[in-house]
């Protein structure tokens, strides 16, 4: 093969995610301070739902004790089917479907949001065997959902969306008010 | 010796004052000789032969006095109207068996277009409005009514216009451009605007033959009028529209004639030593998002040898932008289309392949070769079956010693359960896809990276084995090595397709 580039640590190697996806953000879902989610959007549109690094979820050495697919009596998102290439069948979500819960050891319980338009292709069935992947891998195996948001809509579901940047200063300034004396 | 036959001479008489040319009063007598219809259209050759030539011994003698004996009035008057009737535009060819077709039209058929082709064989293709079906039925019905007895109106046995169009003038087209048949197409067009009404009383009666269409193109096709007049009783129709239709007052109008040679198709395997040239043209919204592709570079110079319009390029299988391929190469195959040169010589072939590898550095191609329309299928077949080879260069995130990465040579038929790729899930179903890693060996190169070596079932995905598509290819690299890994090169080293036929260089 032609030359290759000596990556000497980790940090530099860009991951799946930095080469395919565009981080947006949504933070303080419902209201909720620091319940904050991270939507990774590939090129070709899909969406990849995750929690922020700043969710509760993931502080404190929280321990999951369980997640639940089923947000009403008639609703599992575990039931999700989706056929085809136009993907029929899948449920169509609002920016504040619910699309699990979370409970943890502590007792605590937190809802995970859709946060952006468009239809259910599938849910991680993967962290209700393990969920530690959860606390592990927010980021990668520990996802929540996959969303295919409608093609005319593709561009304009980022505009109700935090980027990168305007997450990062956000949290910043939760650090700032924190430490104000009150 | 005239093909009619007594019993059809009623028929022909009501025909003839329903309107109808000569040609097509043989049509509706099931006449199938072909030579009998290459005569020139007048109705007194066509029809009145036989006192030329010796006549049936089932004729009356009295009969064929008549005929001969010189003009009386009556046969005067007679002579008149057939002259008038052959002068009418006929109420069911609407001209196309009468004027539009003869020596004449052949010529013009064979318009320069026609000459710049090198073919062996020709086909005529005839084109016709959909309103002659309405006719037909009309007329075929106007005759059942008046002679129910008479044999003419299964409609199975009649000769189509079509038919007899072909009979006519395949010949005459053949002869003047000095082929024989078959491979090179020439296409004839009518329309006939004037009526494009006649057809409307089907849409009300027989609804739901007719799709509604999205373009501004006529709901009356002739698949669809076709059907819809299977369906209409003979009684329904009548109602709606007149038997024996009305008499048009101008012929069909030809239109511009189409010639199309049948499809020529070329293979090969090609090599792909860029990582950044798509295997198809990249466009979106219209803007193109990156320069050329394998097929447009292949294609060009094939094109040009061809005098081809334009090409359908496929292949057995397809490799990513970022990826090469190396080997023996991928087999493809290109449909050329409507092309005016179809035959080349070996050498020539050999010449068009040096053409295509001086033209770029980012291709190569090897066996080209002209195949049939078959060894499509063949190739094919090595997109679902066959095995492919590949070496990609792995980055992991912990990092490893030489010893750590020998037990993936050990393992053999791998079975993955891949569900389809986050990347290509837009444009594909969701689905489990069971593929096979038949075996793996590994070349260390430091404590971050390695290369891969791979044998897999056709359609797995390299890229997801590595680095797991957020868990979604099980097992994947990284759990085999129990750290973050990511694929930063993938070269295709032989796509196991025994086809096409190596050319020796």
């Amino acid at each position: 093969m032609d030359c290759v580039e000596q990556k000497d640590t980790e940090a530099n190697a860009p991951s799946v995610v930095d080469r395919y996806y565009t981080r947006w953000y949504r933070a303080d879902l419902k209201g909720k301070t620091c319940e904050d989610h991270c939507i990774l959007q590939h090129s070709n549109r899909i969406c990849v739902i995750t929690l922020a690094h700043t969710h509760p979820i993931l502080q404190d050495g929280r321990i999951i004790k369980s997640i639940n697919y089923q947000i009403s009596n008639g609703c599992s998102r575990l039931n999700n089917k989706v056929s085809g290439k136009s993907k029929r069948g899948g449920q169509f979500l609002t920016d504040f479907a619910p699309l699990c819960r979370i409970t943890c050891t502590d007792e605590t319980e937190y809802t995970i949001y859709s946060c952006i338009r468009g239809r259910l292709l599938e849910v991680n069935e993967n962290i209700l065997e393990t969920p530690n992947l959860l606390l592990e891998k927010p980021s990668t195996e520990g996802y929540i959902a996959v969303i295919l948001p409608k093609f005319e809509e593709s561009k304009s579901i980022t505009e109700n969306l935090l980027s990168r940047e305007e997450f990062e200063s956000i949290v910043a300034k939760r650090t700032v008010d924190q430490s104000q004396p009150t | 010796m005239l093909p009619l036959k007594e019993k059809d001479k009623p028929i022909v008489q009501k025909l003839l004052s329903a309107g109808c040319c000569a040609r097509c009063v043989l049509r509706f007598c099931c006449v199938s000789v072909q030579a009998a219809y290459r005569k020139p259209p007048q109705v007194r050759l066509i029809l009145h032969e036989e006192h030329d030539s010796a006549s049936p011994p089932e004729d009356p003698p009295s009969k064929r006095a008549k005929l001969e004996a010189g003009p009386s009035e009556e046969d005067a008057a007679a002579a008149v109207k057939l002259k008038d009737e052959e002068s009418r535009v006929c109420v069911v060819c609407l001209g196309i068996l009468q004027d539009l077709c003869g020596p004449a039209q052949a010529l013009k058929v064979c318009t320069v277009k026609a000459e710049k082709y090198e073919f062996d064989t020709l086909v005529l293709s005839v084109s016709l409005p959909a309103q002659l079906c309405v006719r037909e039925v009309s007329v075929s019905v106007w005759c059942h009514k008046q002679t129910p007895k008479s044999i003419a109106v299964d409609r199975d046995d009649l000769i189509q216009v079509k038919e007899a169009f072909k009979w006519i003038m395949q010949g005459l087209v053949a002869k003047e451009l000095g082929g024989v048949a078959s491979l090179f197409e020439v296409s004839v067009e009518f329309t006939y605007p004037e009526t494009d009404a006649d057809c409307h009383f089907l849409a009300t009666t027989c609804s739901d033959c007719f799709k509604p269409t999205k373009n501004k193109q006529s709901v009356f096709t002739r698949m669809a009028v076709v059907k819809a007049l299977e369906k209409i009783a003979d009684a329904k129709f009548l109602k709606h529209y007149p038997s024996p239709p009305a008499q048009p007052t101008s012929s069909c109008i030809p239109q511009d004639v189409q010639c199309l040679h049948m499809s020529v198709f070329v293979a090969g395997r090609y090599n792909k030593f860029c990582r950044s040239l798509p295997q198809t043209p990249w466009v979106i919204d219209g803007e193109r998002r990156m320069e050329s592709s394998v097929e447009e570079l292949i294609a060009a110079p094939v094109l040009s040898s061809f005098r081809s319009d334009g090409f359908n390029f496929s292949s057995s299988g397809r490799e990513d932008v970022d990826v090469r391929t190396l080997g023996n190469g991928r087999p493809f195959a290109m449909e050329l289309l409507n092309p005016h040169r179809s035959r080349l010589s070996r050498a020539e072939m050999k010449q068009l392949q040096e053409t295509i590898n001086k033209s770029s550095d980012k291709i190569r191609v090897r066996d080209l070769q002209i195949v049939t329309r078959e060894a499509m299928s063949r190739m094919k077949e090595g997109e679902e079956e066959k095995t492919k080879s590949y070496t990609a260069l792995i980055w992991t995130l912990k990092p490893i010693q030489r010893e750590d990465i020998t037990f993936i040579d050990d393992i053999k038929d791998l079975t993955l359960d891949q569900k389809t790729p986050l990347r290509v899930l837009h444009r594909r179903a969701l689905a489990v896809r069971q593929r096979v890693i038949h075996s793996m060996n590994t070349r260390f190169l430091d404590s971050h990276h390695f290369y891969l070596g791979l044998k897999t079932q056709a359609g797995t995905y390299i890229k997801e084995f590595v680095h797991g598509d957020f868990g979604r290819t099980k097992p994947n690299l990284c759990e085999l090595l129990r750290t973050d890994t990511d694929i930063l090169e993938l070269d295709v080293e032989s796509v196991d397709v025994d086809w096409p036929p190596s050319i020796p260089e």
